[in-house]
C-alpha cells in the first residue's frame, strides 16, 4: 500500500508537466517557439513573448549567486574550521533561520525598509565606483530607485545563502579527518588546507549546493515580486533598472488575466520556469549523489 | 619579495578574517529583519487584530481575524491531508523500496519537488481544479499547500526511519512479528520524534507560503468557513496591504508579518530542539 | 630508563611529559630520548597512548581544542610545546604518514609539490628534480615516472602509501612519524614499506607506531613499550625482545596478553 503513495509522488511530477502543457496549449499553438525570444508582452494587443521575464529571472538569480556563493563559502569555512565548537551549532541554526523567514516577509521588508536605504546609500556608491569601470560600469547606470533587478538580486542572495552555506558545510564535513591532518602534517595553514584539499575533494558537492541555491532563486516569487519593479519593457542592461521575472509576472497578473490567451501565456511562463528549475535541480542532485557515491565506495 | 612564511601567514589571516566577515554578513540580515519585524510588528499589535475583520477598501478600521482564522484552517487542513501521504511514501522508501527502481526514482523526484518553486503548486491546482469548477476556493488552497507538505514529510520520514538501527528491526522480526507490526510498532515508534520534527518543519514552511494561494484560495474580505468560497489568509493579506498606499493597512501588514515570522521561527527552533533532545537519549 | 647509549646524538627528548584529552589523563610522565637517524618503534596494546604520543611530536593535537600537553618536548633543543612555536615550520621539520594512504585530490606530481611549495620557492626545474628525488627515495619512481600527471588516487594502496612517504620526505624533514603505516596494506606492500624504512633511516630520524610486534622487531633500532598511558620500558630493540626487564613487557611480547 505504501508503494501506491510512492508511485503517487512520482506521478505528481508527470501530472504537473502534463497539466501545465495542457493549460498552455492555446499559447503554444499561437506563438510557437517564438514565445521564447519575443520581448513583447502586451496584454491589450494579446501579443505575448517570454523574453523579458526570462531575462529578469536569470539576471536576478545570477546577481544572487555572485553575492551568495562567496559569502556562503566564507560561512561554511567559518562554521567548519574557525568557530569554537560550542558556537558552531547556534550559529549554524541562525543561518538556517534565514531560510525559515517566509518569502512574503523578505518582500515586504525589502520594499519598505531595505529599498529606500539601498537607493540612498548603496546605489549611488556603486554608481560612482563600479559604475565608472569600463564595460562592467554599464551594469550600474541610471537613477537609484531602490527597486529593480539589483535589489531583487540582493534579497535573493540573502534568501539563498542558507541553502548554499548548509550544503557547503555538510560536504566540507565529509572530508576525512586523516586527509586534512595529512595536509596539516606538512605544515599547511587552515586556509591552505581548505583551498587546496577540502575544496577540490568536495567540489562536486559544492557545485551541487550552488545549483540547489540557483534552483531556489529561479523560482522565488514573493520577494522578487515586491522588489523587481514589474516592468515589461527592456531599457538596457543596467541592473538598477526595473524588470520582471517569470514568477512575479504570474503572481501579479494571473488573477487579473481576462482573456484565455493571456492565461495560457502565463501558464506557459510557469511551464518554462518549472522546466528550467527541474533541469537545474536535477543537475544539483546528480552532483550531490556523485559525491556521496564516492564516499560510499571509500568506506 | 616577501618572506614566504610571512606571506602564507598573512594570506591565512586574511582568508579567515574574510570568513568571519561573511558570517557577520549573514547574521546582519537576520538581525536587521528580525529587529524591524519586532519594532514595527509590536507597534501594530492590539486585541482588535484578533477580533476585527480585515478593513474594506476606503476604510482604515479593522483587524486580521478572518485572515488569521483562514491561515489556521488552510494550514491545518493541508497538514492533515499531506502528512499521511508523506509518511506512507516515506515508509515505502525506507522500508520497502530502498534498493528498487521505484524507490530510487521516487526519492529523486521527491527531492526535485522539495525544491521546486511553490508557485508551480498553485498553478497546477488551478489547472486541474480551479479552472474546472470555475471559481477560487479555500479547498483548492488546501490542495496546493498539501502538495508542498508531502515532499517535506517524505524526506524527513525516510531519513528518520533510516536512522533506526537494523538490529532493532531484526530483533523484532526474530520474535516472529510480521513486517507491518515491525514498522508500525517498532521502527516508526523509534523515529517518532524525527517524524514529528518533519511535520513541524512542513507546517512552518506552508504557514508563510503566499504564491500558491494567489491562484487558489485567493482572499476574502469577510469571515467564512465555507471551503468552496475564497478564503483570506495572512500571507495573501500581507501581500495586498503591503502594496497599498494606506498607512493603516501597512500597519496591519506589519502586524501580520510579526505573527507569521515569530510563529514560523518558533516552529523552526522548537523542531530542532525537540529533535535534538530526543536524539540525546 | 634510557639505557647507556650516550654515544648517540638525540633528536627528540621528552621530559616529564603529560597529555590530556579534556579531563582524561592520557599520557603520564613520559621521559624518553629518541636518537638521530635511528628507527624507534612504539608498541603496546590498543589505547595505550602510542599514537597519542606520536601525534604530539608535530603538535597534530593542536587541531582539537580539548586536547593539551604539558612538560617538555624538545626537538633539537627547543621545546616545541612553547606558545610561540611556529607550528607550520615545525611540521616542515617533522613529517607524518598515517594509518591509511591519504593521497590529496590532485595529480601525483602536485601531491608532492604541494608540501614543498608551502615552505620553499622553487623553479619549475628545481621542483621537477625534487619530485623525482623524493619518488626515488620512496622507491616509487620507476612505477610512476610516466604518469606523474595522473591522479594520486589512481594508484594501488601500497603505491599510495609510498606516495605519502615521498610527499613527506620531499619537504626534507628531520623526523618522519609513521602512524601504523602498513595497517591497511597487504603483506607484499607491507614488506616494501619496511624495506623503505630501513633505507630512509640513513637520512631521517624515524618514529613508527605499530601494532605488529614482528614489524617492530624487524625494522627498529629502539623500542618503547607503552601500557595504559605510561612508558613501561625503553631500550635497544634486541634487548626489549630478548630479555625484557619488566614483567608486563614480557607478557605482551610473548603474547600472553594484548
Amino acid at each position: 500500500m505504501t508503494r501506491f503513495f510512492a508511485l503517487a509522488t512520482l506521478l505528481l511530477l508527470v501530472g504537473i508537466l502534463v497539466s501545465l502543457v495542457d493549460g498552455a496549449m492555446p499559447a503554444l499553438e499561437k506563438f510557437g517557439s517564438a514565445f521564447l525570444w519575443t520581448g513583447d508582452w502586451n496584454p491589450p494587443a494579446e501579443r505575448f513573448g517570454a523574453l523579458i521575464p526570462i531575462y529578469g529571472t536569470l539576471a536576478t538569480s545570477l546577481v544572487a549567486l555572485v553575492i551568495a556563493v562567496p559569502v556562503s563559502f566564507g560561512i561554511a569555512l567559518f562554521l567548519t574550521e574557525l568557530a569554537p565548537p560550542w558556537l558552531r551549532r547556534p550559529l549554524g541554526i541562525a543561518i538556517e533561520l534565514l531560510a525559515g523567514i517566509p518569502s512574503i516577509v523578505y518582500g515586504m521588508w525589502g520594499l519598505l525598509v531595505f529599498a529606500p536605504i539601498f537607493a540612498e546609500y548603496v546605489q549611488p556608491a556603486l554608481a560612482s565606483s563600479l559604475g565608472q569601470v569600463p564595460v562592467l560600469g554599464a551594469l550600474f547606470q541610471g537613477a537609484p530607485m531602490g527597486i529593480g533587478i539589483l535589489s531583487a538580486g540582493v534579497i535573493l542572495a540573502v534568501m539563498t545563502i542558507p541553502f548554499i552555506a548548509s550544503v557547503m558545510r555538510d560536504v566540507f564535513e565529509v572530508t576525512p579527518a586523516m586527509l586534512k591532518e595529512s595536509a596539516y602534517g606538512l605544515g599547511a595553514t587552515t586556509w591552505e588546507v581548505v583551498w587546496n584539499i577540502v575544496l577540490p575533494y568536495t567540489k562536486v558537492g559544492v557545485v551541487g549546493g550552488i545549483m540547489l541555491g540557483l534552483g531556489r532563486a529561479l523560482g522565488e516569487t514573493m520577494a522578487v515580486t515586491f522588489l523587481i519593479g514589474n516592468m515589461n519593457f527592456f531599457n538596457g542592461f543596467s541592473l538598477f533598472l526595473p524588470g520582471n521575472s517569470i514568477a512575479s509576472a504570474l503572481a501579479n497578473e494571473f488573477a487579473e488575466a481576462e482573456s484565455p490567451i493571456y492565461t495560457a501565456s502565463l501558464i506557459e511562463l510557469g511551464l518554462i520556469l518549472f522546466f528550467i528549475t527541474l533541469v537545474v535541480l536535477t543537475l544539483s542532485k546528480l552532483l550531490l549523489l556523485k559525491l556521496s557515491g564516492r564516499e560510499g565506495l571509500k568506506t | 619579495m616577501m618572506d614566504l612564511r610571512t606571506e602564507r601567514r598573512l594570506k591565512n589571516r586574511l582568508a579567515l578574517g574574510v570568513s568571519l566577515l561573511a558570517m557577520a554578513f549573514g547574521l546582519f540580515w537576520l538581525i536587521w529583519i528580525l529587529a524591524t519585524t519586532l519594532h514595527l510588528g509590536l507597534a501594530g499589535l492590539s486585541l482588535q487584530l484578533f477580533t476585527h475583520m480585515t478593513p474594506p477598501p476606503g476604510s482604515s478600521e479593522g483587524g486580521l481575524a478572518n485572515a488569521i482564522a483562514g491561515s489556521l484552517i488552510l494550514v491545518g487542513m493541508a497538514t492533515a491531508l499531506g502528512t499521511p501521504v508523506g509518511i506512507m511514501a516515506g515508509i515505502y522508501l525506507a522500508e520497502f523500496g530502498r534498493h528498487t527502481w521505484l524507490g530510487h526514482t521516487t526519492r529523486f523526484v521527491n527531492d526535485l519537488l522539495l525544491s521546486a518553486p511553490s508557485i508551480i503548486a498553485g498553478l497546477f491546482i488551478y489547472e486541474i481544479y480551479v479552472a474546472k469548477v470555475g471559481h477560487f476556493s479555500a479547498i483548492s488552497g488546501v490542495f496546493a499547500l498539501a502538495l508542498i507538505v508531502v515532499p517535506v514529510v517524505v524526506r524527513t520520514t525516510e531519513n528518520m526511519l533510516q536512522l533506526v538501527p537494523n538490529t532493532m528491526r531484526e530483533a523484532a522480526f526474530a520474535l516472529g512479528a510480521p513486517k507491518w507490526v515491525v514498522i508500525g510498532r517498532v521502527t516508526l515508534k523509534a523515529s517518532l520524534a524525527g517524524v514529528m520534527t518533519g511535520i513541524m518543519l512542513a507546517v512552518a514552511r506552508i504557514s508563510g507560503e503566499t504564491a500558491p494561494l494567489l491562484f487558489t484560495s485567493l482572499s476574502n474580505q469577510f469571515w467564512t468557513l465555507d471551503l468552496q468560497k475564497p478564503m483570506a489568509s495572512l500571507p495573501v493579506t500581507i501581500f495586498k496591504f503591503a502594496m497599498s498606499p494606506f498607512q493603516d493597512w501597512q500597519q496591519l501588514a506589519w502586524a501580520g508579518v510579526f505573527l507569521i515570522t515569530m510563529g514560523v521561527l518558533a516552529l523552526n527552533i522548537l523542531a530542532r530542539v525537540m529533535f535534538r533532545e530526543k536524539h540525546k537519549q | 630508563m634510557h639505557g647507556s647509549q650516550t654515544d648517540q646524538e638525540t633528536q627528540i627528548v621528552l621530559r616529564g611529559f603529560n597529555f590530556y584529552y579534556g579531563k582524561y589523563h592520557a599520557l603520564r610522565n613520559i621521559n624518553l630520548d629518541i636518537y638521530k637517524r635511528k628507527v624507534t618503534a612504539f608498541i603496546g596494546p590498543s589505547g595505550c597512548g602510542k599514537s597519542t604520543l606520536l601525534r604530539t611530536m608535530n603538535r597534530m593535537y593542536d587541531l582539537y581544542p580539548e586536547q593539551r600537553a604539558e612538560g617538555e618536548l624538545l626537538l633539537g633543543g627547543t621545546n616545541i610545546l612553547d606558545r610561540g612555536m611556529d607550528i607550520n615550520s615545525l611540521r616542515a621539520r617533522v613529517g607524518m604518514v598515517f594509518q591509511k594512504p591519504t593521497p590529496f585530490p590532485m595529480s601525483i606530481f602536485d601531491n608532492i609539490a604541494f608540501g614543498v611549495k608551502l615552505h620553499e620557492r622553487l623553479t619549475r626545474v628545481q621542483m621537477e628534480e625534487r619530485v623525482e628525488w623524493s619518488l626515488r627515495k620512496a622507491a616509487l619512481w620507476t612505477e610512476v615516472s610516466d604518469k606523474l600527471h595522473q591522479s594520486g588516487m589512481s594508484l594501488s594502496g601500497g603505491q599510495q602509501q609510498r606516495l605519502c612517504i615521498a610527499r613527506g620526505i620531499a619537504v626534507k624533514p628531520e623526523v618522519l612519524l609513521l602512524d601504523e603505516p602498513t595497517s591497511a596494506l597487504d603483506p607484499i606492500s607491507t614488506m616494501r614499506i619496511e624495506e623503505l624504512v630501513s633505507e630512509l633511516k640513513d637520512e631521517f630520524t624515524i618514529v613508527i607506531v605499530t601494532h605488529n610486534m614482528q614489524q617492530a622487531a624487524r625494522i627498529s633500532d629502539y623500542t618503547a613499550y607503552m601500557y595504559l598511558g605510561e612508558l613501561i620500558e625503553y631500550g635497544h630493540t634486541d634487548d626489549i625482545f630478548i630479555k625484557p626487564k619488566d614483567k608486563r613487557t614480557e607478557d605482551y611480547i610473548t603474547g600472553r596478553f594484548g
